[in-house]
């Protein structure tokens, strides 16, 4: 076989096998949120279909495909149909530039466990973070509700505010390692030099500006239900439903990973070099330090819903405005003068 | 000219530019024109990457589709433009304008089938693809550039000021 087939083929094995495991975490982590809710809340959840409800999240996906699609009269069809594929597409492409594992060897080849390499990796995430409002916009404009329009209108409005903060949160993190490659970031954080340790503010405004950007509580403004029905899918039914869920729930996920990637060490693992294992193990070890470290990103998102109540809309902007942004550029300058002065 | 790869996507995304810009200026729906600027602007990025300049292209991405153009459909959703008939030909001005406009842009088009038929710019520099990283784009801007850079910022931060101060007379 020629080089470049190989080259291809080992991509689209990567792709393949992150998508299906980003997929069935996505389904498993509606079924983590309704059992933490439920054990949250002193209920005991889905718990009937399969052992303790394991099967749950596919009789769901039945349920969702079998339901009619309903299309509102004088709505944009066009758009009406574009908006959800636009949200789930942002929301798993975002994962192709995450390192989730150092290089292995196999069968005399060394591969990169990550899907694309790109030295402006940081700056490919904040793009597609910033494209993800247009699922959230159109589909809350093209419903032709007023319900889905103000949900979209508020979605787009606090977007905008919780990027600045988020762009200027990963400046530091970019200043301390003089890259935008995450691959490299990552494996500046050996030992015990994680960012969340070197950036504590820069954790802090990130790890908000990313609740506030996957519109999980105490940001969910876009579908608060007491005040907008459903928010920007009021008039989504079936699969186009079903694509915005799955769209949260890999947001949640891309976010977790991201907040694993630049401020928990990636795939790395302290000190587990020093134990002497065979290369193979360590590789295997790594890997699934970054799951276990994105599995309780994600149990801290569904955690956080189901503890704090929602924003009031003042009061989601104050904090956005006078609050996140002062503090991210307070880091930035923080950051620059420290590096400055100590670093030869 | 050879078949590569560069070459088909280049074809493919310049006549999705081309296509894209004639729908957006044609569509009545305020709305549906932003949206067919958004996919322009994702054509042109794609162009930039083909040029080598992925900087660009990713700042394209980031500023003109993820920032600009949802704030220009922010405004377009909450003005809820529905009276096509009471914005057209209000003002003498525009169609001056957009006679120099044109004027402007037959001498780019002209330019630009010039220098592509006399074959001068057919190959790409050996330098670009080490130029159009963000590395050696920072350098430039801060040692050679440094001072357009900071004439750039003080505009762009009286600007912010005078948008503040316009601001705060509607709410006083």
């Amino acid at each position: 076989m020629p080089e470049w087939l190989i080259d291809i083929l080992i991509t689209l094995t990567k792709i393949v096998i992150v998508e299906g495991v980003i997929l069935t975490a996505v389904a498993y982590s509606v079924y983590a949120e309704r059992r933490v809710s439920a054990f949250t809340q002193n209920r005991i959840g889905p718990n009937r279909v399969g052992p303790a409800g394991l099967l749950q999240p596919l009789v769901d996906v039945v349920k969702l495909l079998m339901k009619e699609d309903i299309v509102p009269a004088k709505a944009n069809r066009l758009v009406h149909a574009l908006a959800p594929g636009i949200s789930i597409l942002v929301a798993l492409s975002t994962f192709a530039v995450i390192p989730f594992g150092d290089k292995i060897l196999l069968a005399g080849r060394e591969i990169k466990l990550q899907i694309a390499d790109v030295n402006i990796g940081i700056l490919y995430i904040l793009a597609l973070v910033s494209l993800g409002v247009y699922g959230v916009t159109l589909s809350g404009w093209s419903s032709n509700s007023k319900y889905s329009l103000l949900g979209g209108l508020r979605s787009s409005a606090q977007m905008i505010s919780y990027e600045l903060s988020m762009g200027l949160a990963v400046l530091g993190v970019i200043l301390i390692n003089g890259s935008f490659e995450l691959d490299t970031i990552v494996q500046n954080q050996f030992g015990w030099k994680w960012n969340i340790i070197l950036q504590p503010i820069g954790f802090l405004t990130f790890l908000v500006s990313a609740f506030a950007e996957t519109n999980r509580t105490p940001f969910d403004l876009p579908e608060a239900e007491q005040e907008l029905v459903g928010g920007y899918h009021t008039e989504y039914s079936s699969m186009k439903f079903a694509m915005f869920f799955l769209a949260e729930y890999a947001n949640v996920i891309v976010a977790s990973s991201v907040i694993t990637t630049l401020y928990l060490g990636g795939w790395q693992f302290p000190y587990l070099q020093t134990f002497g294992l065979p290369d193979m193990l360590v590789s295997i070890l790594q890997v699934l330090a970054f799951c276990g470290k994105v599995f309780l990103m994600v149990l801290f998102f569904i955690w956080v819903r189901w503890t704090i109540p929602r924003f009031r809309y003042d009061q989601l902007m104050n904090l956005g405005w006078k609050a996140m942004l002062p503090l991210a550029l307070a880091n930035l300058v923080l950051t620059a003068i420290i590096l400055t002065l100590f670093k030869t | 000219m050879q078949f590569t790869l560069e070459f088909v996507l280049f074809v493919i995304f310049g006549l999705g530019a081309i296509a894209t810009a004639v729908l957006m200026i044609t569509r009545k729906n305020p709305i549906m024109s932003a949206i067919f600027l958004v996919v322009n602007f994702f054509t042109v990025a794609v162009i930039y990457l083909l040029l080598k300049a992925q900087f660009i292209a990713i700042i394209q991405v980031l500023v003109y589709m993820g920032a600009i153009m949802v704030l220009f459909l922010f405004v377009i959703m909450l003005l809820n433009l529905q009276d096509e008939k009471k914005l057209s030909e209000q003002f003498t001005y525009k169609k001056i304008t957009a006679v120099l406009l044109s004027i402007l842009l037959a001498m780019l088009l002209g330019t630009t089938f010039w220098f592509g038929f006399s074959g001068k710019y057919l190959r790409l520099a050996d330098t670009a693809e080490k130029l159009g990283t963000a590395e050696s784009l920072g350098k430039l801007l801060f040692t050679v550039y440094s001072f357009p850079v900071i004439a750039a910022g003080m505009l762009l931060l009286a600007g912010i000021v005078g948008a503040v101060v316009l601001a705060k007379k509607k709410f006083d």
